[in-house]
């Protein structure tokens, strides 16, 4: 397995590159200014100073090679200096973000936290609801349960969060004033009474979110189980005098896990990516704002870094779903 | 102009609300502002937005600003420099700013000229793409006299002196704090560019880029009782509604700041009780455009320039006054606007002194009108299909604005009106970030104007119009040689106008200067090369505890928060 994990990592560098390109190419070349939406007042030339100043008009592939040397070297001697303390970043440029002109990385460290926090959570939160209405719905296939948490599920699926949000804070915010509307991301957690506060605020998010991660890990888990329930070693067991507890939560769940492991396994980097909308709807200044507003002023050292993270934990966790899948299946070798 | 000392103005403010009198710094608590774009930077110089320009303006200030009338307010200096107190000199080429005593940096170190200097030789650096360099257009020298003055020279007599320094978009930086972020190296001065030292009224205490700013009040400030706020929390982020919400119903926030949004949803909002909505005219005027040269689509790239020559009826005013009698820009306003609109039939609605009155009769539709005039005209439909000819053309136009829901509006009505007069349009919009991003190789940015007609917003910052109106000189044609740079977008040009760009140029007395303007304005409406709609103002939101409030669209929106105070 070790053999296998190295070979699919050497791997990787050449579809990392590629897909560093790809991106590279897709940002540069799309329509974007990043002097756009600055007010009309703004003449031209100073326009184009502006433009020069941030090396939009190098040739594209001097600033692809600029910000990948930045990327795979620089960056993470900054990385390690920032963790250790130890001196061996380099002097120079670091990738540096159109609007604030400030180095990417740090905004990116910056809105971790709060994208941890919240999109985190309502994973947890989604996986925790997903489990036993996965279960019971395929156990108790067609009753009402079944059907109930069906209908549920299609909704949380289909609805999209620029919905639920507003609509969540219609109610609990505005009519019923329970919870805030706007997330304060300044806000510490210091004793009892500010987790009070911080669970208000995040309440919101993280049923908006929770709701969708449930409904889709539910039905992959009830189709699975569905799958496992009409075998023979079902029978066996059932044979064997075993009760219903142990047959369903031990034998069944067990073996209905392991297509389940890997859809929440290759969904992790979709948590560092933060959930772009809800992040908006919100105000929680995460990794998904970061990019849209990024997107929105033509950022492209911000898109293509951000990006480019994503990619990394993309390719990670597919190799980590791969794996795990080894471990739970021992039927598949990769060696 | 009027002249007013900030004691004054603070005295003016203090008599409108007794009870403030007893107020000192600090007794107001705390402030929550929402601008739904989130600050990038607080270094105006290096962003150009209005959400930037706005967040720096409680800390960074100018020698002058301008409150909500347009009138010059002296900020840092202790009065306004004229011809008559010796401030600007006779021949127009320099003025002489005072510092106001005893004014010193959040730091507690004092402001000098050497500061004003600085940041002269910070936003003209070559290589710094500084986005407010065109305050310092024209701007020889900043040097100091004696140890309190500073002069600014400029290379050629500028009746209009109030250029550098004044208002929230070329505040003073503290040379001490940015002596090493000159050109090239400006974005490595992080720390300064997210928590610059100020003059003003707060001092940030955490910068987040994109999301929230915290401030508190300056302890150094020059006004012992004020700011009346002691700390400030500036969230930026979500979107204009969900920020009228968090003012108007929720009431987590206490100012929200341009609220563009469906009229008719802000005034149910407001009817709630818990704020007011305010609003500020500048000189945003929503305005079409009619292109004076021909944008067929056969002639290629030549399209749109001079060489393809005059625009096959557009040219012909009758033309364009009948489409711009047909409009009703009272109920465009009424639908698109609300609070934040006025209708306007002039190109340069304000100041006063320069707002013209002689094109007023367009406030009223009148279809019958333009009907009349088109066939008065001979420009008739000949072969019974429902639309005009012109010289056996037809009267079809490519009318294209940016992507928006109020445009779109906009839009669909008047294609309704002028379907009524026997002219048809066909409807394009097109994304605001190439329509305004001004890429070179676009076929679809505002200054390229590949159709007929073309909508969209324009105005100047601050209060003169002369190099505004200089727009529509006849050199400023955008065009292929200039990678399609130019301000007169319609491709209008007239000797007489261009004379008169010169004799305003020359012209120092005001009034004179206001005649001037007000003629430039009538022979470009007049020419019915540009139709104005409607004159477009700010729009927020404060929660009804919050007094004080002046709101300016002349400078920042903020500008005299160091008044603001919560209502007893």
């Amino acid at each position: 397995m070790l053999t296998y994990t190295i070979r699919r990592l050497i791997l990787a560098i050449p579809t990392l590159l590629f897909i560093s390109f790809i991106i590279f190419l897709i940002v540069k070349l799309s329509p974007s200014d990043p002097t756009a939406g600055l007010p009309l007042t703004i003449p031209p030339e100073v326009r184009e100073q502006i433009r020069e100043s941030l090396g939009v008009n190098d040739p594209v592939l001097v600033q692809y090679f600029k910000w990948l040397k930045l990327m795979v070297w620089d960056e993470p001697l900054h990385l390690i200096e920032n963790a250790t303390g130890w001196q061996v970043a380099p002097e120079g440029p670091r990738i540096i973000s159109y609007q604030t002109r400030s180095p990417v990385m740090e905004l990116i460290i910056q809105r971790l936290p709060q994208t941890l926090w919240v999109v985190g959570t309502s994973y947890i939160v989604g996986i925790l609801i997903a489990l036993p209405l996965g279960i019971i719905s395929a156990y108790r296939q067609y009753s009402v349960f079944d059907q109930v948490g069906t209908f549920i599920s299609m909704v949380g699926f289909s609805v999209p969060t620029f919905f639920t949000g507003v609509l969540f804070i219609v109610i609990f915010a505005v009519n019923l004033g329970w919870f805030p509307s706007v997330y304060d991301t300044t806000h510490e957690v210091t004793d009892w009474d500010s987790f009070v506060v911080q669970l208000k605020q995040i309440i919101m998010p993280v049923m908006v979110l929770g709701l969708y991660n449930a409904s889709q890990i539910s039905r992959y888990l009830r189709a699975s189980m569905l799958d496992n329930l009409n075998q023979d070693y079902v029978r066996t067991a059932r044979a064997k005098g075993l009760n219903e507890r142990v047959v369903v939560l031990v034998h069944v769940l067990k073996n209905s896990m392991i297509p389940v492991v890997t859809v929440i396994a290759l969904n992790v980097p979709a948590v560092f990516g933060g959930a772009i909308i809800t992040e908006q709807v919100f105000k929680v200044n995460g990794i998904g704002q970061l990019l849209i507003i990024a997107i929105q002023s033509g950022d492209v050292p911000v898109v293509q870094t951000v990006s480019f993270i994503f990619a990394v934990l993309i390719v990670l966790f597919s190799l980590i779903a791969d794996l795990l899948y080894g471990v739970l299946d021992p039927r598949i070798r990769y060696d | 102009m009027k002249k007013r000392y900030s004691l004054l103005l603070g005295a003016a403010a203090l008599a409108l609300a007794p009870a403030a009198a007893m107020a000192e710094r600090g007794s107001s608590g705390h402030l929550n502002i929402i601008y739904w774009q989130a600050p990038s930077t607080l270094n105006p110089y290096l962003s150009g937005g209005t959400k930037e320009v706005e967040s720096a303006s409680l800390i960074l200030e100018s020698m002058a600003r301008f409150d909500q009338d347009g009138n010059m307010v002296p900020w840092l200096a202790s009065e306004i420099p004229t011809i008559e107190n010796g401030g600007v000199s006779e021949d127009l080429t320099s003025i002489t700013w005072t510092i106001g005593d005893g004014i010193t940096w959040s730091d507690g170190t004092p402001l000098t000229p050497a500061d004003f200097i600085f940041t002269w030789q910070y936003c003209t650096h070559p290589e710094g793409g500084c986005a407010q360099a065109s305050s310092y257009d024209g701007v020889t020298n900043v040097e100091a006299v004696g140890d309190n003055q500073v002069r600014v020279t400029f290379g050629a007599p500028t009746p209009f002196p109030y250029t550098a320094f004044v208002g929230s978009e070329s505040p003073v930086i503290q040379a001490a704090q940015f002596a090493d972020c000159l050109g090239a190296r400006a974005p490595e001065c992080t720390d300064a560019n997210f928590g610059p030292i100020g003059t003003g009224p707060f001092v940030v205490d955490e910068f987040r880029p994109n999301d929230v700013i915290e401030m508190s009040a300056n302890p150094n400030f020059r006004f012992p009782d004020r700011p009346y706020f002691a700390t400030v929390t500036f969230k930026g982020g979500g979107d204009a509604t969900a920020a009228a919400r968090s003012v108007c119903e929720t009431g987590e926030f206490d100012y929200a700041w341009n609220l563009q949004i469906d009229p008719t949803i802000l005034a149910q909002m407001e009817a709630q009780g818990r704020c007011n909505v305010v609003t500020a005219f500048g000189t945003s005027v929503e305005r079409l455009h009619l292109n004076q040269t021909n944008p067929d689509p056969a002639l290629g790239d030549i399209r749109s320039t001079a060489e393809a020559g005059p625009h096959p009826f557009l040219t012909d005013p009758i033309v364009g006054q009948a489409m711009s009698m047909a409009i009703d820009r009272a109920l465009i306003t009424e639908i698109g606007y609300g609070a934040g609109g006025q209708p306007t039939c002039n190109v340069l609605p304000a100041p006063e002194l320069y707002a013209s009155t002689a094109n007023d009769a367009c406030l009223v539709q009148d279809i019958p009108g333009a009907i009349a005039l088109l066939d008065g005209a001979g420009i008739v439909d000949t072969d019974g299909d429902g639309i005009r000819e012109y010289n056996g053309i037809p009267l079809r136009v490519l009318y294209q604005t940016s992507t928006n829901a109020v445009r779109q509006d906009t839009q669909a009505l008047i294609k309704q009106w002028w379907a009524e007069i026997g002219i048809d349009a066909e409807l394009r919009n097109i994304d605001a970030s190439v329509f305004f991003g001004g890429d070179p190789a676009s076929p679809d940015t505002f200054q390229k104007f590949y159709a007929d007609i073309e909508m969209y917003t324009n105005n100047f910052a601050g209060v003169d119009p002369q190099a505004y109106m200089a727009n529509w000189a006849c050199d400023e044609w955008p065009g292929p040689d200039t990678q399609w740079q130019g301000s007169n977008i319609q491709r209008f040009c007239m000797e007489e106008y261009d004379a008169l760009i010169e004799e305003l140029a020359g012209t120092a007395d005001l009034q004179e200067r206001g005649r001037i303007a007000r003629e430039m304005n009538d022979m470009l409406v007049q020419s019915y090369s540009i139709i104005p709609l409607v004159h477009r103002g700010g729009v927020s939101a404060h929660a009804v505890t919050l007094e004080g409030i002046l709101m300016s669209d002349w400078d920042s929106e903020l500008w005299n928060i160091m008044d603001w105070r919560r209502a007893q």
